[in-house]
């Protein structure tokens, strides 16, 4: 089950999972994480990929400390989040694990300049600073994300900029907090094309000569093939497969992620309109037991039914829960 | 183009903002086959958008068709009062939103709303409305049950094919679609496209699709016109111009798509940002970000150059530019 | 990411809601009934500011002839006990436009406070903070002045401004409640949270900045509310019926049955002055509808374009 890596991972999760009542009175539960063991080591970028309902954005927002697991635990640094107690603890942590937002016109405060929200990051995650020691670090990160002239960037409100800029800001943002681990959910998603490419190298970027590790949180497998290391799939609040990022988009073993790759449209391939499902990936309301794609899955067993499928090594580093492509091996 | 059912003429569309109007749409022309499924592809603000609601005459203040002609079925719609625009939508041409959730009413339910569309437009016993509306349900794949339900009650998916099959009620000529897609997971958006492709060819109708997903059209429009600051930079047939783009800015978004199956190679995407619409550079409006600007793409436009069967917005192209190499 | 028809480039809206002083000059020089508000809110400051400049009589003085209609040396008549109605009522505006604005200005303050917190904090708190918003939205306002008057012995007006603000900010506090929780979700809370700001930080500067155009309405409207309830409060005898100001000439018109007894315009002088103070905080609200809702603005653009 371990990667090959040495020394302690920057995150770790053990089982995490996160339920939501919904309903009101009668509330039912929603399980919108299960049982997720997740890794992120040191100077890396891990696509966690998967459509909507499949978990990944509370993912990120568990690991940022916006909900609290319902069970299970996180562990930076080897020490679990439940240790932190006082501010000044979790305050440490949120300028080592800082979060970029999805949509660059609401993450930033149309009522402030880009240098408020700069300093105010600087002056909690790096209260030592002079004022003008803050300044010179705001300029030193806006030239680092490709903000030039910094000074005038500084300057502007938010809707004088484009959405790009914009983006690049909130990683300007959390690269001044000298963070290990920066939680990117769909930094991209809602910027133009030709516009995210350039995002996407930053964030390579940033891993090559900053040392930071990035999880890349998206729906879009193309981008995630584009600049990742590793590939975690999740579907229905459950990893359903994970390694490095070649190996699962070229040798994909869960049937979900096969059938995730046969919908990319990709303008090179060749011309093939093959029938596609047409249900959705469920609202996982009080699942139970059981592979949860199973409905969809053209390749489902009986045992599908009842047991839920665990992670099991198909190949060195990568893994899948699927009782038919990596079956259990029978006791002898 | 003899039978065209739609015929854009020189379409202009201007934003009146407080200082100088934004042209979102500059004469734009295109002719529509009958059947034929069109893919307008660019990026925010092109004016895409507005070109599909030019077409559709759904423009409100403070957009205002400024110039041109939309001759649809030998009409000009432009001229049109509200009545006569009012007989002619939903039978002859339909649309198709990005959001189900803002299209339909959240209060009444999906029979009610068809109910609805077809009372306004013809004396229509109930008996032949609920037929009608079980027919639709069936081209698009819902079950007849769901007549009933509300828009919120249904998954996204669904609620867009429920739009689509509203579209369809009068099996009409021409359904434009803006974004139909992009508020879907891929493996919704490619089953929708590979339904709307179906549809398309069983019923005969034209598409306008408008998107910012070149690759998701790639396989299912006819034509693609690919858009930059309200003109058209490339038109062609789809085949053609995904295999050898012609133009730079398409060229430049066309290599801006990672590839999943291809080798993984690193891509520098377009240098620059799209032009202030209020205020255009002189020349080619791609001059400033293009990697095979010449002096002459600053001195004057760039006709719609035509170049076998597809026409072209460059000087590269033209009789004066070197030919595109 | 596609923008729709309108607002065709989205940080346009943005501007608008950034609020600098040059966008409120703008939006009230350009719309004309807030400009009409602001015009006849300044004469009104001028005569609160500088009686004495128009009004020549001591307004107190029994001198006159008792009860004189209006005439050259008297513009609205005097009294039944010879004062002169015009000084009245241009010295009568200082102290209800002072009561307008405290009153309005605390009740605001109030509804900003008890409205913003609720809607941030959610949960448990919040059913709290509403459900002690909702009572105090019910309570009337006369019956409650009944029991305090019954209560105090002569409070004057601290007791009729204390009055105002209790029953005057309940709703503005459910105004704003609803557009923060509108707020709740936007990405640069949660981006403030997850900086590390506390919660009172993130109240005070990221989320009331953007609230400002509200917060102002609401104010105009608190003062609108205190400057008609101050004037009926007023009326029944509530405050200090010896100060000077339009809702105590109001008291005493009535008390000596000013409008059968000849001099009218001591009623309806002061009553024409509530409604156009009122009128004027109005008035200038509709400047402030313009920044909250930008989709206002282009539409009148339009029109103008082609007039």
């Amino acid at each position: 089950m371990t990667d090959v890596t040495n020394g302690t991972p920057v995150l770790e999760t053990r089982g995490l999972t996160r339920h939501f009542r919904i309903g009101g009175v009668r509330g039912r539960t929603l399980h919108a994480v299960d049982s997720v063991d997740l890794r992120l080591d040191e100077r890396e970028i891990v696509a966690l990929v998967g459509e909507s309902g499949s978990g990944k954005s509370t993912v990120a927002r568990l690991l940022a400390m916006v909900y609290q697991p319902t069970s299970g635990s996180i562990l930076f640094r080897g020490r679990p989040l439940t240790e932190l107690r006082s501010r000044r603890d979790v305050l440490a942590y949120r300028g080592q694990v800082p979060m970029v937002f999805q949509d660059p016109f609401s993450s930033l405060n149309p009522a402030h300049t880009i240098d408020y929200v700069m300093t105010r990051g600087l002056k909690l995650h790096q209260p030592g600073l002079t004022r003008a020691e803050r300044e010179a670090e705001a300029e030193r990160v806006l030239e680092t994300v490709g903000l030039v002239p910094a000074r005038q960037t500084l300057a502007k409100y938010p809707h004088e900029m484009s959405g790009g800029q914009r983006q690049r800001v909130s990683f300007a943002q959390a690269l001044s907090y000298q963070p290990k681990l920066i939680l990117a959910d769909e930094p991209v998603s809602m910027l133009d094309v030709s516009i995210r490419v350039g995002l996407l190298n930053l964030m390579a970027r940033l891993r090559d000569d900053e040392g930071v590790s990035v999880l890349y949180i998206t729906h879009d497998i193309a981008s995630a093939r584009y600049v990742s290391d590793r590939v975690v799939v999740m579907y229905a609040g459950h990893i359903v497969e994970s390694g490095p990022s070649e190996d699962v988009l070229h040798g994909p073993v869960h049937p979900y992620t096969r059938l995730l790759l046969s919908a990319v449209p990709d303008p090179r391939a060749p011309i093939a309109i093959s029938s596609a499902e047409i249900a959705e990936p469920p609202r996982v309301i009080e699942p139970g037991e059981g592979c949860r794609f199973r409905s969809r899955c053209p390749l489902a067993i009986e045992l599908c039914a009842r047991v839920t499928p665990q992670l099991r090594t198909s190949s060195p580093g990568h893994q899948a829960a699927c009782h038919v492509t990596v079956p259990q091996e029978p006791e002898s | 183009m003899a039978d065209a059912i739609l015929d854009v003429r020189e379409i202009s569309v201007d934003y009146l903002t407080r200082g100088s109007p934004a042209r979102a749409v500059d004469h734009v022309s295109f002719e529509l086959r009958p059947g034929e499924f069109l893919g307008i592809v660019g990026e925010s603000g092109c004016g895409k958008s507005t070109l599909l609601f030019a077409i559709a005459q759904l423009l409100s203040p403070p957009a205002q068709i400024t110039g041109g002609e939309v001759i649809f079925k030998g009409t000009n719609m432009v001229e049109l009062r509200e009545k006569a625009l009012r007989a002619i939508r939903w039978r002859d041409y339909s649309v198709v939103m990005q959001s189900a959730m803002n299209a339909l009413n959240p209060v009444k339910t999906i029979g009610a709303q068809y109910a609805d569309a077809m009372r306004a437009h013809q004396k229509i016993s109930k008996d032949a409305i609920l037929e009608r509306s079980r027919e639709v349900f069936a081209l698009v794949g819902i079950d007849p049950v769901h007549l009933r339900s509300f828009p919120h009650q249904l998954s996204g998916g669904m609620r867009q094919r429920a739009m689509i099959a509203m579209a369809l009620l009068f099996s009409p000529d021409l359904i434009v679609m803006d974004e139909p897609t992009s508020a879907l997971d891929v493996v919704a958006q490619r089953a929708l496209m590979v339904q709307i492709k179906e549809l398309q060819r069983e019923l005969g109708f034209a598409i306008i699709f408008v998107t910012h997903d070149m690759s998701l059209v790639s396989h299912f429009s006819d034509r693609l016109a690919v858009m930059y600051a309200g003109r058209f930079a490339e038109l062609g047939p789809t085949r053609e111009v995904f295999a050898s783009p012609m133009h730079p800015y398409t060229v430049g978004l066309f290599d801006a798509f990672p590839s999943v199956n291809g080798p993984k190679v690193y891509i520098g995407g377009i240098p620059g940002a799209p032009p202030d619409l209020a205020a255009l550079p002189g020349g080619c409006s791609f001059a400033p970000r293009c990697p095979r600007a010449m002096a002459l793409c600053t001195g004057g436009e760039p006709e719609f150059y035509q170049v076998a069967e597809r026409r072209v917005r460059c000087f590269r192209h033209g009789p004066e530019g070197g030919d595109g190499d | 990411m596609s923008t729709g028809v309108i607002g065709f480039r989205r940080p346009r809206l943005d501007r608008l809601k950034a609020g600098a002083t040059g966008n409120l000059a703008r939006a009230i020089g350009g719309n004309r009934k807030a400009l009409v508000g602001l015009i006849v809110l300044a004469i009104f400051v001028l005569l609160a500011l500088f009686p004495g400049v128009l009004a020549h009589d001591n307004p107190n003085a029994e001198i006159y002839k008792r009860s004189a209609g209006p005439s050259a040396a008297h513009l609205f008549g005097t009294t039944s006990y010879g004062q002169d109605i015009f000084s009245q009522w241009v010295f009568g505006t200082r102290e209800s436009l002072v009561i307008a604005v405290v009153a309005g200005g605390l009740a605001t303050v109030l509804s900003v406070i008890i409205g913003v917190s609720a809607a941030y904090r959610g949960g448990f708190a919040d059913g709290v903070l509403s459900l002690f918003t909702d009572v105090f939205l019910v309570i009337p306002a006369f019956p409650l002045v009944v029991i305090i008057a019954a209560y105090s012995k002569n409070g004057g007006n601290t007791i009729l401004i204390a009055v105002l603000v209790v029953t005057g900010w309940s709703y503005g506090a459910r105004q704003l409640r609803s557009q923060a929780l509108s707020l709740r979700s936007r990405d640069f809370l949660v981006a403030a949270r997850v900086r590390g700001e506390r919660t009172w930080r993130i109240i005070v500067f990221e989320i009331l900045p953007t609230m400002t155009s509200l917060i102002v309405a609401n104010f105009l409207g608190a003062a609108v509310y205190a400057v008609l309830a101050a004037a009926g409060l007023q009326f029944i005898g509530l405050g200090n019926p010896d100060s000077m100001s339009w809702g105590t000439m109001l008291f005493w018109a009535e008390n000596n049955e000013a409008l059968q007894a000849g001099s009218p315009l001591w009623a309806i002088a002061p009553g024409i002055g509530i409604a156009l103070l009122g009128g004027a905080f109005s008035l200038l609200n509709y400047a402030f509808d313009e920044i909250a809702n930008p989709a206002l603005r282009p539409v009148r653009q339009a029109r103008r374009e082609r007039g």
